[in-house]
Order: structure tokens, then sequence, then C-alpha cells
């Protein structure tokens, strides 16, 4: 055992520095104010104080921070994505995300797995090839393989799915689809964000948002009243809850999603394995947990419960596809919420009231956006106009019936 | 396992049903066609917790009908078929 282990052991105070500070109290003014300690929000804290010297912010959890959607998604990045729009934001994500474990000198276990959207019919397999083209044009790492790479590939996998489903006929390869532990990307942004002077005051709840002449004026919260003009919401599937503080209407309908860990395996899966017609994805974490998610829950839920159902369709599906995981046990299964948008693209940048960013419409696609949200939003709140990455995604798109059609966007289930 | 009462059938698992979206006045009631309320109409939602009317369909009788469930307990508090709210209190 190292010493130094033994004299923490011996030592009253924990000498091991805490990933960032935790204020006492909330200032009377901020000059913003982000609801939602999660990655998004903790990313726009980062940047606004890296790259517009913006400091004076208030970071609010009402929980802890990476509690929510960062720390219940399947920890999975990639950009197949078949909109320009949704190719470029992503593939900015993706590059940010390569650089990240540097820039925090935290390590993110960033991790390129190469990313297998199985085809189970022709037709699918048609839609593949499609997809393929798509990302190609928009110069995306992306093809259409064979059973036999797939086999070779993954040499676990029955490719007849037991002959209980239909078999597969190829797939989409995306070699740079990745795995990284999510909640370190959380600590991450907060550690840089509280180093560079903003303040995470978790355990305090938004209770209301005061708009004056259609101007933010500040925010209500359980431990009293602050003065802002800027507040940016990033609260993902609790943002009906926000915006109706606001009056704002939007599309914007919560899902719950559920996923599963199984115990864990000597490292065996290399790759990241999506089944659209199994309703499954699934990889090997780090900690060689298999872990894997389904689609939504098929009816609207503002609720982190997990039920049985999923359990046994995502095991049933588990098993099609690597029968020899019969007597590997589940470990646990979990929650999150999907705020989905109708077009499956998010809504981010500025709103009708002035002040106002909102960040949301993070259905099943919003940790892989992590680094790229809050780049583009702290820019977006630091000039007060959308950032041209997001500027197709503005909420305003509805009532131009502009949408962006994202059938990328997840990889199972709409 | 989940139960919901269907208004013609009973109480049946919620493995019989499909969730059909909130309930929402008919847009052919509305005088105006402007586009930013038609736009309303055809995306927005009322998607903020709380007790919520919804359409449900039970799959093996093709009986629609309404259910007034709260959407953060999941608790289903009272169904029954369109227009009949009143008398199947």
């Amino acid at each position: 055992m190292p010493y130094r282990l033994l004299k923490y052991a011996l030592h009253k105070d924990h000498p091991e520095p805490r990933m960032f500070r935790a204020p006492e109290r909330l200032k009377e003014e901020y000059d913003a104010v982000i609801i939602g300690g999660g990655g998004h929000g903790l990313g726009a804290a980062y940047y606004l104080a890296k790259e517009h010297g913006i400091t004076s912010v208030a970071v609010l959890e009402k929980g802890y921070i990476g509690g929510g959607g960062t720390g219940r998604n399947t920890a999975i990045v990639r950009s197949n994505y078949l909109t320009p729009e949704g190719a470029r934001f992503y593939q900015e994500s993706v590059d940010l995300f390569r650089d990240l474990s540097r820039e925090f000198n935290f390590n993110l276990f960033y991790s390129e797995r190469g990313h297998f959207t199985l085809a189970h019919s022709p037709a699918s397999l048609n839609t593949q090839r499609w997809r393929a083209e798509v990302n190609k044009h928009l110069g995306i790492d992306s093809e259409v393989v064979d059973r036999a790479f797939i086999k070779k590939t993954v040499p676990e996998i029955d490719l007849d799915a037991g002959g209980h489903q239909a078999p597969i006929y190829g797939a989409l390869y995306h070699p740079p689809g990745a795995i990284a532990r999510h909640d370190a990307v959380a600590w991450g942004y907060a550690r840089g964000a509280d180093q560079r002077g903003a303040e995470i005051h978790q355990q305090t709840a938004v209770t209301g948002v005061e708009v004056r002449d259609g101007e933010v004026a500040g925010v209500h919260t359980d431990k009293g009243f602050i003065k802002t003009r800027k507040v940016l919401s990033a609260v993902a599937g609790w943002t009906t809850s926000i915006t109706r503080m606001v009056g704002l209407r939007t599309p914007l309908v919560i899902h719950p999603l559920q996923a599963l860990v199984t115990e864990p395996l000597k490292p065996w899966l290399n790759s990241i394995v999506v089944s659209a017609s199994l309703h499954l994805y699934m990889s090997q974490s780090s900690r060689g947990e298999l872990v894997a998610g389904a689609s939504l829950d098929p009816y609207e839920l503002i609720s982190m419960r997990s039920t049985l159902d999923f359990a046994e369709g995502m095991s049933a599906g588990m098993l099609d596809l690597f029968p020899f995981l019969g007597d590997v046990k589940i470990l646990r299964q979990w929650a999150g919420l999907c705020d989905m948008t109708p077009d499956f693209s998010p809504i981010m940048g500025t709103t009708p009231i002035k002040g106002f960013y909102i960040d949301a419409g993070w259905g099943t696609w919003g940790f892989k956006a992590t680094p790229v949200s809050g780049k583009t939003m702290a820019w977006t709140m630091a000039n007060d106009h959308d950032h041209e990455l997001i500027k197709a995604f503005n909420l305003s798109r509805f009532g131009r019936f502009q949408l962006v059609g994202e059938k990328g966007a997840a990889s199972v289930g709409h | 396992m989940k139960i919901l009462n269907c208004p013609i059938n009973g109480p049946r698992p919620l493995q019989e049903f499909h969730f059909g979206g909130e309930l929402r006045p008919n847009p052919l009631d509305r005088k105006d066609g402007a586009d930013a309320d038609w736009a309303d109409y055809v995306f927005n939602r009322d998607g903020e917790p709380g007790v919520k009317r919804e359409w449900w369909y039970h799959i093996p009788s093709g009986t629609w009908f309404i259910a007034e469930r709260d959407n953060v307990t999941d608790q289903f508090q009272r169904t029954y078929l369109y227009g009949a709210e009143q008398t199947d209190g």
C-alpha cells in the first residue's frame, strides 16, 4: 500500500483537493445564471469564462452535478448524422471531445471503438447505404459493411440472431464512434469553470424566473433571489418546468429512456453494437460492464422509474445477438428523461424573451453534443445572438415550419 | 403489472394499450387560420408536469378513450369515452 494512502487514513482532513468549491451562499447578482449543472450547463459556464471572460456566473443545480441526463446516458459519441446542420454540429463536438482529456488534464477515458448499426432486412441495408453516402458527402467517416466484416470485428455475434429475429444483412459502420466516462465530462467542465471563477451551487432549486418588460431580471431560488440579465436553461428533461415559469410554449414532450449494465466481464466487446430492430444498443465500458440502452418508453412521463418490461425486452435482444450472455447477471437498471422534439433536433439559442436562452430538446442525443453545446451556448450568451452552428436549431423554427428533420438522431426507436 | 381501466372492457394490463398523445381542441373549431396559430397547433405541446387529459387506445377492442393521468407519478385518475366526461365520473 502506498504511504500516501496510509497518511490519508491518519489525517484529519482529506488532503486531496476537491474538484470544485462549494460556495456557502449565493451572491446578490451575477452576470449570468445557468440553470442545470449537467454537462451542457457546466460546459457553457466553462466556455463563458475561458473564451469570453465572463466569470461572474452561477450554475444552479437542484440535485448534484451530472446527476441527470449527463450521468444517465449510455456514453456514446458519434457524428453519423443526416442533415448538414446536424452533421456539422456533431462533427465539431467529436473534434472537441478528442482533445478534452488533455484540455482538462483529466482522463475522460475517451475511447474510439467503431460503431455498428445493424441492418436486419434488405430495406434496412438500403437505408444504411443511403446514410453512409450522405455521411461521406458531409465528410464523415462512415461506410456499409457486410456480414463477414461484422463477424471478423465482433466474432461473438450471432449474425442470424438465433433464428428468433431476422438475420443481419450488413451494417452501417462508423469508425470514430466512441464511448467516454460521462460523469467525468461534467466534473472536468465543473473544475475548469470553477478554477476560472464561476460558482457551482448544488442543492439549489430554481423556483421562478423574473421577467420584466420582456427582459430577464433575475432568478428566484429556494435560497433567495438573484439579480441577473442573462439566464440559460440547460435542464433537458426538466425544461418544461422552466419554460412554464416564463410562459414559453415549446413542442417538447418528456419520455423516459431506460438502460442497464451487467456485471463486469473480461474485455471481449470492443465495438459499439446497435440494432434498431431489436431496440438495443450496447458497448463494454472500461470497467468491463456491458452497457445497454433501449428506445424511449412508449408514453410521456416525467419520472425516472424503471420497469420489468424493459429489463425483459433488453435481455431478450442481447441474448438474440450474444447467446453466451445467458448466465450474465444484470447489475442495475435506471432511466433518464428525454425531452423530445418533433424533428429530433435540439432547441438552442435565443428566445422571444431578452436574456433568456434555451438549451433543450436533447432527447436521446444530448451527451454526444456536450462540448459543442457548451461552446456555442456560451458564444450565444456572450454575443446575444445565435452562434452560426446553432442558427438552424432556434425555437422559432417551428413557427416558420422550418424543421431540421434529423433521422440520424438516435440509433433506435423513432 | 400496471393496469388501466378501459371504459368499455374494464381493467386490462397496460401492454394492451397505446398512448395517443394529449387531448387538444379540434383545429377545425378555430376561427382563425394564421400561420402562427397553425404552427402552434401542429408543433407545440403541453409537456409540463401535472395531471393531463390524454388519448389512449385499447388495441384488442379498437377503443379510443380519454384518460386523466398524472405525468409525474404515472397514476391514472380516471378514464372515460370522449365526450362522456360528465356522466362517467
